[in-house]
């Protein structure tokens, strides 16, 4: 028996106990299930940044759903009489030049820049999985005229695009809607491209060959694996893009070539107060700092959101 | 922790003075949100002057760990936490900043893993051995740093030193790049060498003329060198000393054939039972346990040999357009007239070395990829002749399980919708009875079945392939088409998921092929084995035949290059 012939006087051996043999491979498993979003969403509800953001980005969508529950004014009705008058009670912000009321126009405005926000970004991300998508799973000549179709917008600043189509368009048919679809049309294209890298590599994985392997589609394969596993990044862009909407519609509201004169928007209050800024600039700076809240909230939701969604910046904190 | 002190090395005629290095009770860990994490509980060892040390252990053990710890190169979050890291008197673990730089690659060299990321693609490989030399202070900057350059790659085993100076890591195969490192590491002829994993990215035959390289490099200059490895052969064969490693401490260290010759603590025991280029017979079905490994039945495998062909590739080819840039492309015959077939029943074991086609042909008869000419009949159907439904239907009786453990399974499907895919896909049973089929086979593959609603980031990687391997399984398969299945898990592991598989191939009557650059694992596994050597098969026999009497010069190449064949074992 050769475990019975003598050890060299360098030959050590731990004492068994000190490191108890632990069967090969055993399953050892955490308490609950976790995979990429559910651990996301777990460690999204860990970070104070979330719940404040989350907050306004809640608040922001009760306010656009029921005005009616913050003012019972009418922010049409308008005196002159009041014209730049400070604030008094039942009038916290106080009046604009036209006399009308500072808060209930901020009130009645947050609708205007939401729906611009929602359909844009609508707009942008069914535009952009459907063309990153298919020009990242099927590559090819499809990739190769997707792409370029992509470049052509890319290579328009959408505020630009956006702006020609404004002033091309009539007065009379301006709407919400209009100037959504003037955004939304120039700035698919960043969504588009993200998502086609990210498909190009996720793609490539064995999974996908195994359900090939399998007889699935490749509908099915980039429907059910590829894109799954591709979208954590848009979903992140989407975020902010929404906050790049609702400034887009401010911008364009300021211009004036944006939304027809009876719809109520921050924009279009912040240029209205500017020949006002010297003797009455607080007109000027409460819509502004409205607009700021919405759009620092999304922007702050989509740092969360790309946080939590990307592991490695989880595995650094 | 005195206790585990190595003594240093009496009767080897060593120098028996001071050792060269000398770890004391080493801990290190590693800083997350939940506190820190160990790796390494009390590691203490030595290296005597020129002693050649190979550290050996599964991954997790804290093997790399150690050796990052003696050239303080922990990544940010690791720290050493107490002991000593004593190298020719000077305590490294105290020492760190710019007194470490006078250390690091002047006395201590070092070879990194993986030869592929080693080196920046966008400096020429003469900048990046000079930059050495001058930061070593080596040489100065002018005409004698690139004399010395010349010299450290002439010396590494590359000709044509001059010009390789000029080209780039892309011009540069695996095995040259690994030379490259090398170079640097001992260009400043160090004391001591670490070698982390230097050539598990490489070629057998790659590896053996590296690690030949080396050894005689090490020699000449008296570096003591430190392996870092999780191939017990190669380290047997390379080392005079092994530490075998498990869980952040040292289970067993000694003289390298007295460990594997006369193993001690159960884990070696372990290590040395599962090493694939250690052990000799196929692995033999209906016997769970690695003792079967020493029964020998020949008349087994003599009567599968016999059964009718299940599948049967002929003249396989398959040509790919390489672009060559300017839009213009130039054929690639990745497959070359491959023609074998395979009996029911048995495993055929398609070989070769990286590039050789071997994948290709894993493509080609799972029709992931479409042959340029030739045929592949699975159960007498052409299956280039077949599409929609009747392709659907041979899909069925051919599934594949991959290399990348943690590529194969899908990061967001859960085990349970894992298994059933292949069932939802090919619509067979009701929901109640796939759910009863999933469970069934999540018990074939020997996982409990309360993994069901776990997702695949919280399996290791053996089981992720137990689940690719009840995935494949779900459709009740005649053929596995493993490609490098087990080439990515540890020893015992890979010898659990063997054992595995010869189990379920008796029970279920299953054909494999079986793909593979690693020849120790085809001969436990294998009836037949194909060499492919640039698209084409050089060598085709029964397994035994291949081992014991190679026809070709390729075949004794490879055979010759598994580390550790010649080590008598003795048990």
């Amino acid at each position: 028996m050769p475990s019975n012939a003598p050890l060299s006087p360098t030959h050590f051996v731990a004492p068994l106990d000190e490191t108890p043999l632990v069967a090969v491979d055993k399953v050892q498993v955490a308490a609950k299930p976790s995979n990429l979003y559910l651990d996301a969403w777990r460690d999204m509800r860990r970070r104070p940044l979330f719940y404040v953001s989350g907050v306004i980005v809640l608040l922001v969508i009760v306010v656009a759903l029921f005005p009616t529950l913050f003012t019972q004014l009418d922010p049409r009705a308008c005196a002159l009489s009041f014209s730049n008058q400070g604030p008094s009670a039942g009038h916290p912000l106080g009046y604009t030049k036209q006399g009308c009321d500072v808060y209930a126009r901020i009130i009645f405005g947050t609708r205007t820049s939401l729906s611009v926000g929602i359909i844009v970004t609508l707009l942008v991300t069914v535009i952009g999985i459907i063309i990153g998508a298919l020009s990242g799973y099927y590559g090819r000549w499809i990739d190769a005229v997707l792409s370029r179709i992509g470049d052509i917008f890319f290579a328009i600043p959408y505020i630009l695009a956006a702006i020609v189509i404004m002033s091309v368009v009539a007065r009379e048919a301006r709407s919400i809607l209009v100037l959504s679809l003037a955004i939304g049309i120039f700035a698919w294209p960043s969504t588009a491209r993200v998502l086609r890298g990210q498909i190009l590599s996720v793609k490539n994985s064995d999974f996908v060959m195994s359900a090939a392997a399998l007889g699935v589609s490749h509908f099915r394969i980039l429907l059910r694996h590829v894109l799954p596993n591709s979208i954590a990044p848009v979903i992140v862009i989407t975020t902010i893009g929404l906050a790049g909407a609702i400034v887009a519609e401010a911008t364009l509201s300021f211009l004036g070539i944006g939304l027809p004169p009876d719809v109520m928007s921050w924009g279009k209050d912040i240029s209205q107060a500017q020949g006002d800024l010297r003797n009455n600039p607080m007109t000027l700076i409460y819509p502004s700092i409205a607009l700021s809240v919405a759009v620092l909230s999304f922007i702050l939701m989509g740092e969360v959101l790309r946080d939590a969604l990307d592991p490695k910046a989880r595995a650094r904190r | 922790m005195t206790a585990t002190t190595v003594a240093t090395t009496p009767g080897t005629g060593r120098d028996k003075g001071t050792p060269l290095l000398d770890i004391r009770d080493l801990h290190v860990g590693f800083v997350t949100q939940n506190g820190i994490v160990p790796a390494l509980n009390g590691v203490s060892l030595t290296i005597m002057p020129g002693e050649t040390v190979a550290i050996v252990g599964e991954s997790g053990s804290g093997k790399s760990t150690a050796a990052h710890a003696i050239i303080d190169l922990l990544p940010g979050t690791g720290k050493v936490t107490s002991g000593r890291i004593l190298f020719d008197g000077q305590d490294l673990a105290a020492t760190s900043g710019k007194a470490f730089d006078k250390i690091r690659g002047n006395l201590i060299g070092f070879v990194p893993q993986d030869p592929m990321s080693n080196l920046n693609p966008v400096w020429n490989i003469g900048f990046q051995v000079e930059e050495t030399l001058v930061a070593n202070g080596r040489a100065k900057r002018g005409k004698d740093v690139k004399a010395k350059a010349i010299t450290v790659l002439k010396e590494a085993g590359l000709a044509d030193a001059e010009i390789r100076l000029k080209q780039y890591p892309h011009q540069f195969s695996g095995g040259m790049k690994q030379r490259v490192l090398i170079g640097i590491g001992l260009s400043s002829r160090p004391k001591l060498l670490i070698a982390d994993e230097p050539t598990s990215a490489l070629d057998v035959t790659v590896q053996r003329v590296i690690l030949d390289h080396l050894a005689t490099l090490t020699g000449d200059s008296g570096t003591a060198v430190l392996f870092i490895t999780h191939d017990l052969g190669l380290a047997a064969e390379r080392a005079e000393k092994l530490v075998v490693m498990y869980k952040g401490k040292i289970v067993e260290s000694g003289p390298s054939l007295e460990i594997l010759q006369n193993p001690q603590h159960p884990y070696t025991k372990r290590l040395v039972a599962a090493a694939p280029s250690l052990a000799s017979r196929r692995i033999q079905g209906s016997h769970r346990e690695r003792a079967a490994l020493d029964q020998v039945v020949p008349d087994a495998a003599a009567s599968r040999v016999t059964a009718a062909p299940v599948i049967t590739v002929e003249k396989l080819t398959k040509v790919f357009q390489i672009n060559t840039g300017k839009l213009r492309s130039q054929p690639f015959t990745a497959v070359d007239d491959v023609s074998f077939s395979i009996p029911k029943g048995t495993t055929m074991a398609l070989v070769g070395e990286s590039g050789s086609g071997k994948s290709t042909v894993a493509k080609l008869i799972l029709k992931l990829e479409s042959a340029t000419s030739g045929s592949v009949t699975v159960g007498g159907k052409d299956i280039n002749k077949v599409s929609g439904r009747e392709l659907l239907a041979l899909r069925r009786q051919m599934q594949p399980v991959f290399q990348d453990p943690f590529g194969s399974l899908d990061p967001l499907y859960n085990i349970g919708s894992t298994i059933a895919e292949p069932l939802v896909t090919h619509r067979v049973g009701s929901k109640k009875e796939r759910h009863a089929r999933v469970l069934e086979l999540l018990d074939q593959v020997a996982l409990p079945t309360t993994l069901i609603d776990r997702y695949p980031n919280e399996l290791s990687g053996g089981q992720r392939q137990r689940i690719a391997i009840a995935r494949a399984l779900a459709l009740k398969p005649e053929i596995l088409i493993l490609d490098e299945a087990v080439s990515a898990l540890d020893v015992l592991v890979q010898a659990q998921i063997l054992a595995l598989l010869t189990e379920l191939q008796s029970e279920l009557d299953l054909t494999y092929l079986f793909i593979t650059h690693d020849l120790a694992v085809v001969r436990l596994v294998a009836d037949h084995v194909s060499v492919m050597r640039q698209g084409r098969i050089v060598e085709a026999s029964s397994t035994d035949e291949v081992f014991d009497s190679p026809r070709e010069e390729y075949t004794k190449e490879l055979l010759a290059a598994i580390p550790g064949t010649g080590i008598q074992l003795g048990v």
